[in-house]
């Protein structure tokens, strides 16, 4: 937007606005050298520089099989919460129920609540089922936590689409469910990635429901991780912050750059 | 008449019956009790302004709405309750609706692939309906390097090439620019004949209507108010609404007395019986209206009147005249009729003959 | 109307009973669709918090009590941990506005490839894992951290400053997590924010200062609302980094709810402390719902 003010007049607030920047980047960056120090101290600069971090994770058994929990659980979410986020978008774009406000509200309502009440909650509800210290437990809480994700990314890219094709196709002999996937899918793709994505992330980082719900066999990463930082900070965790940092920052990254040659080659 | 004999003898077409179809929203009727047969191998067009409920019943033809009571019959099958996939009907969008994910050919073959057909004869039926609209070779293009008539004509080819019983056009011309929207009328038809299949379109505009259909029904708030063709539309309406609707029309009133027409004290002559009612509307169309200089033949009703104002529009002059009611009439003079000296000034007297079998009258109501 | 016509209307309709029950069964086939998501809910968010609603008005031995409740309210401690939440979540989400609002102000300002840099630099840390960044803030606070080594190495203080382990460490991490939260749906009210009112403004003899704070404020008041309701619930319900940044000095509610769990031998007490929570941030909710509704009515 063009404006009549000047862009010197308007030092302070590009100042400002760089400084809480640099804030909020901070901590990320950080982390990344952080986890190449050669040093059990948390000094910055680190003193010396080595890779024995990651080396100390990839060979600790408690670690990775502490990852490969979360690893297990996050995907298990993505396969629940994306199909339920997606029919659930589907059904209240195209049904026109009475109480559809209030289903949508009830779907994303895990969004508002806060965690801790859903963690003890959801405790109380599988030590009647006695499956608290379960992955299923933990993957039904995540799924409630991704759900809101998935549908509000979902239904966004519903907006964008011309169902008049979805009606086209089914004239043309599709049922609803072949036109959903043969011509309404392909094409919405990059939401119901994105909201698989965001379940991913939800669940793989999940804390709180996590330490009420699941420990030593099935301890998650972010179990273990949140032992260590109450208790004694193991430095390993520098090395897995960085690469839960690219974990969550690389697939976005990707996707847009996927996003603008799709574009380019369009055009 | 030639046209629909060839489209008959094909012997694929089907007839569409509809009875008694009703589509409440709430207490609002948008379609009131409808009914409505076309036959085999017809061109129908569904005419009538927005809101008039043309495109509901089209959408409910086609599975899209469901009305709330009536029957649909493609031949002898009873459809209003099955889903649109299973109606084999072929639809063209208003907006073409074409998958921009897939190529033209896909786009086309893409009921075929639903159909489960052989690859190699995918290709071939592709091919002819590629040929069939005039855009052959044009397979491996994307949807989005076509123009817009080019895209109708995609829209088309998919909705026909797994030959479909009946065929639904909603408002297919209304986005093309006027020329490109004459020449695809006359193409629309010329497929349709060469087709034979049941065709039924929408549109809001009774130039196309009169120039593609067979029979053009005329819809008015959610009511069928008159089924015929195209030429009895125009020179029989059957109330107001389709006489202001079709053509360009005035109307003065007139009195009946058992039997006997008048306008104001002026005695009206008509072709036939005059209909069972105190009170009607004379509807003059200003094409038909004569002026001349000399005395006209024939059983000719003349009024006396006024000029207000004449307009040049090319091809022709459009008076403005005022009758001795005090009523206000159009005449449309073809320029071949007039030359400088009788061209009507503002303010002078004149008569306007109208042949006996061009006088109509339609009911009082304005429907 | 024709005597025909009044007559269907007093017949049943063609199919009428036939069609509406296609009707119904549509409408309940597309509700399936969203029956598993309301399975899940209802299962793991209202059964569950319906039973701590259950347990926080029940004692011991099953009778009804509200003594978990006037345990809360009687008890310095508890009420201490209610001031320290919300003192603590006021000061975060103000902290936030001051922060946010010209971080928002200039994205919504910037060209197209500007802000969609400066984007990037709000959208990774949120991104990043919760976990993560209070570690990163443990290793910048700490008494050997870097902020301090700066501060004491600069030759600005003499001691390094304590950061962390305590409030000022909590609050840090909490404005760090939140601003993005206020950022986000602040700009996007920004956004829509038409142009022309501003450059009206300047017509009408406004100084851009006065311009702003009598034009464009206004306006984005509605996304600055939502984007504070929206910090504040979350900041009341913190667990995380209070149990990290606070080094044990700081307790808020969600972490008492959490040893109440441990400690007493029925659900009661943490069921009380929770369903006080969930009244708390519900209330709030539709309060500025309600507020938010009636100033749009306001600006039509």
């Amino acid at each position: 937007m063009e404006s009549h003010v000047t862009h010197w007049q308007r030092w302070w607030l590009y100042g400002l606005t760089g400084l809480t920047i640099f804030f909020l980047v901070l901590p990320s960056l950080i982390v990344i050298p952080m986890s190449f120090s050669g040093t059990t101290s948390m000094m910055f600069p680190p003193p010396a520089w080595s890779t024995r971090w990651y080396e100390a994770f990839f060979s600790s058994s408690q670690w990775l099989t502490a990852t490969w929990v979360s690893v297990q659980v996050s995907l298990c979410t993505v396969i629940v919460a994306t199909p339920i986020g997606v029919a659930a978008a589907y059904g209240l774009h195209h049904g026109r129920f009475v109480f559809g406000q209030a289903i949508y509200g009830m779907l994303i309502a895990s969004l508002m609540v806060p965690v801790i009440l859903i963690a003890v909650g959801a405790f109380f509800l599988f030590a009647q089922l006695h499956m608290v210290n379960t992955k299923p437990a933990l993957v039904l809480c995540d799924s409630l936590l991704a759900v809101p994700f998935v549908l509000v990314t979902v239904s966004a890219g519903f907006k964008g689409f011309d169902f008049n094709q979805e009606q086209v196709a089914r004239s043309l002999g599709a049922s609803r469910l072949k036109a959903f996937f043969t011509v309404t899918l392909p094409q919405v793709r990059a939401s119901v990635v994105a909201g698989a994505f965001f379940a991913f992330i939800i669940a793989f980082d999940e804390v709180v429901i996590a330490s009420m719900l699941s420990g030593g066999d099935n301890a998650t990463l972010t179990n273990l991780m949140f032992a260590s930082l109450r208790n004694e900070i193991d430095p390993t965790i520098a090395a897995i912050s960085t690469l839960m940092i690219l974990l969550t920052t690389l697939p976005p990254l990707i996707g847009h750059i996927i996003m603008l040659r799709r574009r380019r080659n369009a055009l | 008449m030639s046209r629909q004999s060839e489209a008959r003898s094909s012997g694929r077409a089907l007839p569409v019956t509809i009875r008694n179809i009703v589509k409440l929203y709430g207490p609002v009727r948008a379609l009131d009790d409808v009914s409505l047969s076309v036959t085999e191998g017809e061109f129908v067009t569904l005419l009538g302004p927005s809101g008039s409920g043309k495109t509901t019943l089209l959408m409910t033809i086609a599975g899209f709405a469901r009305p709330s009571g009536g029957s649909i019959a493609i031949g002898e099958t009873e459809v209003v309750r099955l889903p649109p996939h299973k109606r084999d009907i072929g639809m063209v969008f208003q907006n073409y609706a074409l998958f921009p994910h897939m190529s033209v050919a896909e786009n086309i073959g893409y009921p075929l692939r639903l159909r489960k057909m052989p690859k190699a004869e995918i290709a071939g039926r592709v091919e002819h309906a590629l040929e069939l609209v005039q855009l052959q070779g044009y397979g491996e293009r994307r949807v989005d390097q076509l123009s817009g008539g080019q895209r109708q004509r995609i829209a088309l080819a998919r909705a026909i090439v797994f030959e479909p019983r009946i065929l639904l056009m909603d408002e297919p011309l209304s986005a093309l620019d006027k020329q490109l929207r004459e020449r695809m009328q006359i193409e629309i038809r010329r497929l349709h004949d060469r087709l034979g299949m049941t065709t039924i379109a929408v549109t809001h505009d009774q130039r196309e209507a009169l120039t593609m259909s067979d029979r053009v029904a005329v819809l008015h708030r959610g009511q069928l108010v008159q089924f015929d063709e195209p030429r009895r539309l125009y020179e029989r309406p059957v109330n107001r609404f389709v006489a202001d609707f079709i053509g360009e029309s005035s109307f003065i009133p007139v009195t009946i007395d058992r039997g006997v027409v008048r306008y104001g004290e002026m005695l009206v002559n008509l072709a036939g019986p005059a209909p069972l009612a105190d009170a009607a509307q004379l509807l003059m169309r200003p094409e038909k209206l004569i002026i001349s200089g000399r005395p006209l033949e024939g059983n000719i009703n003349r009024f006396d009147g006024v000029v207000q104002d004449a307009m040049f529009q090319g091809e022709s002059v459009l008076l403005t005249v005022t009758l001795a009611g005090g009523h206000e009439v159009h005449a449309r003079i073809p320029n071949r009729q007039l030359d400088c000296r009788f061209l009507p000034s503002v303010g002078s007297a004149i008569q306007l003959g109208l042949c006996a079998e061009d006088t109509l009258l339609v009911p009082e109501d304005a429907a | 109307m024709t005597a025909a016509n009044i007559w269907a209307k007093d017949m049943a309709l063609l199919n009428g009973a036939a069609l509406e029950h296609d009707q119904k069964r549509e409408g309940r086939q597309l509700f399936m669709l969203c029956s598993p998501g309301i399975l899940l809910a209802f299962f793991l968010l209202c059964l569950p918090i319906g039973w701590l609603f259950w347990f926080s008005f029940v004692d011991a031995a099953g009778s009804p009590t509200l003594e978990h409740y006037s345990r809360i309210w009687n008890e310095g401690a508890y009420v201490q941990i209610f001031l320290v939440t919300f003192e603590t979540s006021l000061l975060v989400t103000a902290i936030c506005i001051l922060l946010g609002y010209p971080l928002a102000y200039c994205l919504s300002q910037m060209s197209q490839k500007w802000s969609g840099i400066v984007m990037l630099g709000v959208l990774v840390p949120f991104w990043t894992s919760l976990l993560v960044r209070t570690y990163a803030w443990l290793v910048l606070l700490q008494r050997k951290g870097v902020i301090n080594n700066l501060l004491v190495d600069s030759g600005l203080i003499s001691q390094p400053l304590p950061l962390v382990n305590n409030l000022t460490g909590t609050i840090i991490g909490m404005v760090h997590i939140m601003v993005p939260f206020l950022v986000l749906p602040l700009y996007a009210s920004m956004k829509s924010i038409d142009g022309t009112y501003l450059r009206a403004a300047a017509n009408l003899g406004a100084s851009p200062t006065k311009a702003f704070w009598q034009v464009y404020l206004p306006l984005s008041l509605p996304g600055l609302v939502a984007g504070m309701v929206l910090t504040f619930i979350l900041c009341l319900g913190f667990y995380i980094t209070p149990a990290v940044l606070g080094g044990g000095r700081v307790q808020f509610i969600a972490q008492r709810i959490q040893t109440s769990v441990n400690l007493y031998p029925t659900w009661g007490p943490a069921s009380a402390l929770g369903v006080v929570l969930l009244v708390l941030t519900l209330a709030i909710l539709l309060i500025s719902q309600l507020a938010l509704n009636r100033w749009r009515r306001r600006l039509g």
